[in-house]
């Protein structure tokens, strides 16, 4: 199987630890996940505010790449994309040309004009996904070796990645990452808001606005006992980590991290290698705390 | 507190705009439901499930479940003219709640785009703002350079905002979060031939974007 590697925008910017910590574990189950050459960005929520056709064709360009990256080959090529709204963008499209005659029949058209070609071909993945459904949760546990008994967390799926299309998970409820989080000894809390939207990005348009939403979402967790909150979206990172503040202040101190960095200290894997640095709220404290009650 | 967003202090536009039947457009809400997504528009029970799963419906001028009413009585000066549509962050909580399966999120897009295209969402406004910088750079360089965009966009509508969060900016920047290098694809010849492909919208004519 030939799991191919979108990192979309974000993962080489802002969201550096998400691509980081993600490697790393992919690496360490034995699953090496090579880069797809010379991707595009996917279009992301703003291009279907612009242009319907402009954002097809982006997706449609990565599928395609990805597509003749795998050769002649009839298994799908697995196509891994972390981020959210790169996930959705490629998924959408899919659906668009499966259920739109008319738009398979321009974007063919237009592909082809670039000397680009989609047969369909390609899987996109969540890496949440590939590492509940096809790595196992069994073969997970079995690679723990520092398990993170006594962190609790606050699960956040985020909207997109099991909206509008539940590929693998419950679209208001979802438990992949609650399974997840178990299989590395750490303990999920109870939490209603794991696909309430953080505000996106109107966190930086409407800031009051947004920023609201983002809050809510961590006063939440904290007010349910999370120690920390792990996230599966760059974006979603984003915001909870960088708008607890109130005046300058810091209004709560939660830890937000990605799924990927949490796995990964399970796995033993140093929390530098993770990119645990770049956050703004270290999740140190929260470790040492988790371990101090676990040893009690 | 919540503060509802409207263009005057008199209210929501709508309200004080349409006097009279005939000035509404009957054509609207068919060149919208041809979009796909849009496309069960006539279905709306008129339910408000929309409305009730919107994270963000307290800040709107119009709620989802007007939107598609209004859109369906061609109200169209005072749907593409609303803030609503540019309140959507593009959660889905509608779409998978809708017992019509109506894509309201994807009716949100039709609108914004439609709004983009014959100027009518509100002037300076950061959101379609953020839209129209994002494609454009997309369009140019293939990817997307956080920091660049975040320049470019205050730059056009709010340059004391980039002041105010200067000191964000610099945090990020010394996580490695956060930089002014203009990223970019390689192969940008055939890029381009593909992007500059017309699209074709309802109207089937090549969108324009100032």
């Amino acid at each position: 199987m030939t799991y191919l590697y979108y990192p979309g925008c974000s993962l080489k910017c802002s969201g550096r630890a998400y691509e980081e910590s993600l490697l790393p574990v992919f690496e360490s189950l034995g699953i090496p996940l090579t880069e797809l050459p010379d991707w595009n960005c996917c279009g992301a929520t703003a291009y279907m505010s612009v242009d319907q056709q402009a954002s097809f064709l982006l997706a449609l360009r990565n599928l395609a790449l990805a597509e003749r990256y795998g050769g002649d080959t009839k298994e799908p090529v697995h196509l891994v994309a972390p981020c959210a709204a790169c996930y959705l963008a490629l998924i959408k499209v899919q659906h668009r040309i499966a259920e739109h005659p008319e738009i398979a029949r321009e974007t063919t058209e237009d592909l082809a004009e670039a000397g680009l070609e989609y047969r369909g071909n390609v899987r996109v993945r969540h890496p949440l996904e590939v590492l509940v459904d096809d790595v196992g949760l069994d073969a997970i546990r079995s690679r723990v070796r520092a398990p993170l008994h006594g962190l609790r967390v606050a699960c956040y799926y985020g909207c997109q990645i099991v909206r509008p299309y539940p590929v693998f998970d419950d679209p208001v409820n979802p438990t992949t990452l609650d399974r997840l989080m178990t299989a590395i000894g750490a303990e999920p809390v109870t939490w209603p808001l794991k696909t309430r939207c953080c505000g996106g990005t109107l966190t930086g348009t409407l800031h009051e606005m947004g920023a609201r939403l983002s809050v809510l979402l961590v006063e939440e967790a904290v007010r349910r006992g999370a120690a920390t909150m792990a996230t599966a979206c760059p974006l979603c990172q984003f915001n909870l980590d960088c708008y607890q503040q109130k005046r300058g202040a810091l209004a709560t101190s939660l830890p937000i991290v990605y799924f990927t960095q949490l796995v990964g200290l399970a796995f033993g894997i140093p929390g530098k290698r993770l990119g645990l640095g770049r956050h703004m709220i270290p999740l140190e404290p929260a470790l040492a705390a988790a371990a101090g009650a676990s040893h009690d | 507190m919540i503060t509802r967003l409207t263009k005057s202090s008199e209210g929501p536009r709508w309200s004080a705009q349409v006097q009279y039947e005939s000035k509404l457009d009957p054509d609207f809400p068919d060149a919208i439901a041809r979009l796909p997504g849009a496309d069960k528009l006539w279905g709306c029970i008129q339910c408000g499930t929309c409305t009730g799963s919107c994270p963000v419906c307290q800040y709107m001028d119009l709620s989802p479940r007007q939107i598609i009413a209004m859109t369906r009585a061609g109200f169209k000066e005072e749907v593409l003219g609303c803030f609503t549509i540019w309140l959507c962050a593009s959660c889905y909580a509608c779409t998978v709640a809708c017992p019509k399966q109506i894509q309201i999120t994807d009716l949100m897009y039709a609108l914004k785009r439609q709004a983009i295209r014959e100027g009518h969402h509100p002037k300076r406004f950061m959101i379609p703002a953020l839209a129209r910088e994002f494609f454009h750079l997309v369009r140019e360089q293939g990817r997307n350079s956080e920091g660049i965009l975040l320049l470019r966009l205050y730059a056009k509508t709010n340059p004391l905002g980039a002041v105010r969060n200067a000191l964000l900016g610099l945090r990020l920047f010394l996580r490695g979060r956060m930089g002014l290098r203009m990223e970019s694809i390689r192969d940008k010849a055939s890029f381009w031939k593909l992007m500059d492909r017309g699209p074709a919208e309802a109207n089937g004519k090549k969108e324009k974007v100032a």
